[in-house]
């Protein structure tokens, strides 16, 4: 099925859209006992009763029996977030520089950072606030780092929420990441496969 | 009076009481599985398998619920009303044959409890004093919805006793007698003796009607959700409302019978193909009822109204003089 019938809003006799026929109500005791029996012996309760047989005998279930089966969700899904680590050694990508603090709308993310040994930012906590954040993305799309994005995981019932949003949860354990475990590019802040082709670039050679 | 038939009557109402009881419990689940497979859900699946023993689930969580009874209601009215439903659905199955008699060990036994000879007459006049099980029920209940409810308990069962009556009045004129064996034995011949042909509009009549008496879903006003939330039952708890749900598929399954040995040869000669036909004509009748809940809309009140005095009343006259003539005639050339 294609949109195009459902974007055209004009109604006109061409578009999808027309004006329902409806006939006008009875008036008279007498209009009204031939609708009764124009209705009673037309078939149309029937056409409804093998209607709904016909769908128990195709017998075509269309239960998600959802604990144990679960629909697909977009690659692009925004549920609890995760912080993501560098593949190749292992570190933690945030830089903390703050961004994601600063941009969130519903001031839920909270971060200290400390300068390191080895003059590198380092971030020593970092929390979301569940009950606060609205999932709107803003932190993984502005991360310059690729560090947090939104993950798969939407079910998030506990006793606690902030279970789901301590560092140590949302940051990838490193066992996973080599074992290669850690989804990079599907979640909502990363990169879309294929952008080089998609973006123009920069026209500097005139 | 004879001990034996002492003995025999209480061991076929414990057999009736228990058997239809298990039913009612069953018909809710056959309810919610049929109305989902007609949806494409799955129904309940998760308590035995298939689901089938979510009516224990349903049972043990009725019986331990809380009964509360709820401030400004008359207390026992409120008490004694679901106790109505569930008691007259069971004492009107007395007089209606289950099975066609037989013999174990030598001793004849009669699947009927009470072989009154006003049968038919018994049964309509208990499944009529049902109604005051929502009728009181919802005037005690201290809560809007259920008096509406009660109101149009009342407004539709004693407008829907008049179709049933005269509806059932054509085909008892030919059989000369309101005890249902009579009226199975008068369709003995098999397929082509049924009341059914000889007295089809009384037969669809009855049919129709009976969705009302029973409270089923075109005719569903009692306790339509959309409206008046559960209607009389809004205010029940626990296993008080449980009753009213038992009487209700009791009801469905008794009227079935009822249909079933008076328009279509219940049990037929009475040999064991007949008896399990008539079980089978009363699967059909119940299924039926489940059937057009899952494909038809609800009437409005004053629509059944409508219905019944203005079309179905007159079609039933009309039945009713057009079968005493007919007799008259046939009678009179017979001289």
């Amino acid at each position: 099925m294609h949109v195009e019938p459902f974007t055209d809003r004009n109604v006109s006799e061409q578009s999808a859209y027309y004006y329902v026929d409806i006939e006008e109500y009875p008036v008279t005791g007498w209009d009204k006992f031939k609708q009764v029996v124009k209705r009673s012996l037309k078939g149309e309760l029937f056409i409804g009763l093998w209607i709904v047989m016909r769908e128990m005998i195709k017998f075509d279930i269309h239960t998600v029996k959802y604990p144990m089966e679960k629909l697909p969700i977009g690659p692009r899904y925004r549920a609890v977030h995760k912080l993501l680590r560098l593949w190749e050694s292992g570190f933690e990508r945030c830089i903390g520089c703050g961004l994601c603090e600063k941009i969130c709308i519903s001031d839920c993310i909270r971060m200290d950072t400390r300068i390191d040994e080895n003059s590198r930012k380092e971030v020593t906590e970092y929390s979301i606030n569940l009950g606060r954040c609205i999932f709107c993305g803003y932190c993984a799309e502005v991360c310059p780092e690729l560090a947090i994005v939104h993950g798969e995981r939407y079910e998030n019932a506990s006793q606690q929420r902030a279970h789901f949003v301590i560092k140590d949860d949302m940051l990838t354990p490193l066992d996973l990441l080599v074992s290669g475990q850690q989804k990079d590019y599907p979640g909502f802040g990363s990169i879309t496969p294929h952008e080089d082709e998609r973006v123009a670039k920069t026209p500097l050679a005139y | 009076m004879d001990v034996a038939f002492i003995i025999e009557t209480i061991v076929k109402i414990v057999v009736i009481l228990s058997v239809f009881s298990a039913l009612a419990g069953f018909g809710t689940y056959f309810e919610r599985k049929v109305l989902a497979f007609m949806q494409r859900r799955l129904g309940p699946t998760h308590v035995g398998p298939y689901g089938l023993l979510q009516v224990a689930a349903d049972g043990i969580k009725l019986i331990t619920k809380e009964d509360i009874i709820p401030q400004n209601v008359v207390k026992p009215i409120f008490k004694i009303a679901p106790v109505i439903t569930a008691s007259t659905a069971f004492m009107a199955a007395a007089a209606i044959p289950f099975w066609p008699e037989f013999t174990v060990f030598g001793y004849t036994v009669h699947p009927i409890v009470a072989d009154v000879n006003v049968g038919i007459l018994y049964v309509l006049a208990v499944m009529a004093i049902g109604l005051y099980g929502p009728l009181l029920g919802g005037m005690a209940s201290a809560n809007k919805w259920s008096l509406l409810s009660a109101a149009r308990g009342a407004a539709v069962f004693i407008s829907y006793e008049v179709i049933t009556g005269l509806s059932l009045l054509a085909p008892l004129m030919m059989v000369g007698s309101l005890s249902l064996i009579d009226i199975n034995n008068y369709q003995k011949g098999g397929f082509f003796d049924w009341l059914a042909w000889s007295q089809p509009v009384a037969f669809i009549l009855f049919w129709i009607a009976a969705f009302a008496e029973t409270g089923r879903t075109p005719f569903h006003l009692v306790a339509n959700d959309h409206e008046i939330v559960d209607g009389f039952g809004t205010e029940y708890s626990g296993m008080r409302w449980g009753l009213f749900f038992i009487g209700e598929y009791a009801n469905m399954f008794f009227i079935s019978f009822v249909m079933a040995i008076i328009f279509l040869g219940g049990y037929g000669d009475g040999s064991i193909a007949g008896a399990f036909q008539l079980l089978m004509k009363v699967a059909f009748f119940f299924f039926f009822f489940l059937w057009t809940r899952a494909a038809w809309p609800d009437v409005r009140p004053d629509q059944l109204m409508w219905l019944c005095w203005k079309v179905l009343m007159p079609i039933a006259i009309l039945n009713v003089i057009v079968t005493g003539v007919v007799i008259l005639i046939k009678t009179q050339g017979g001289m």
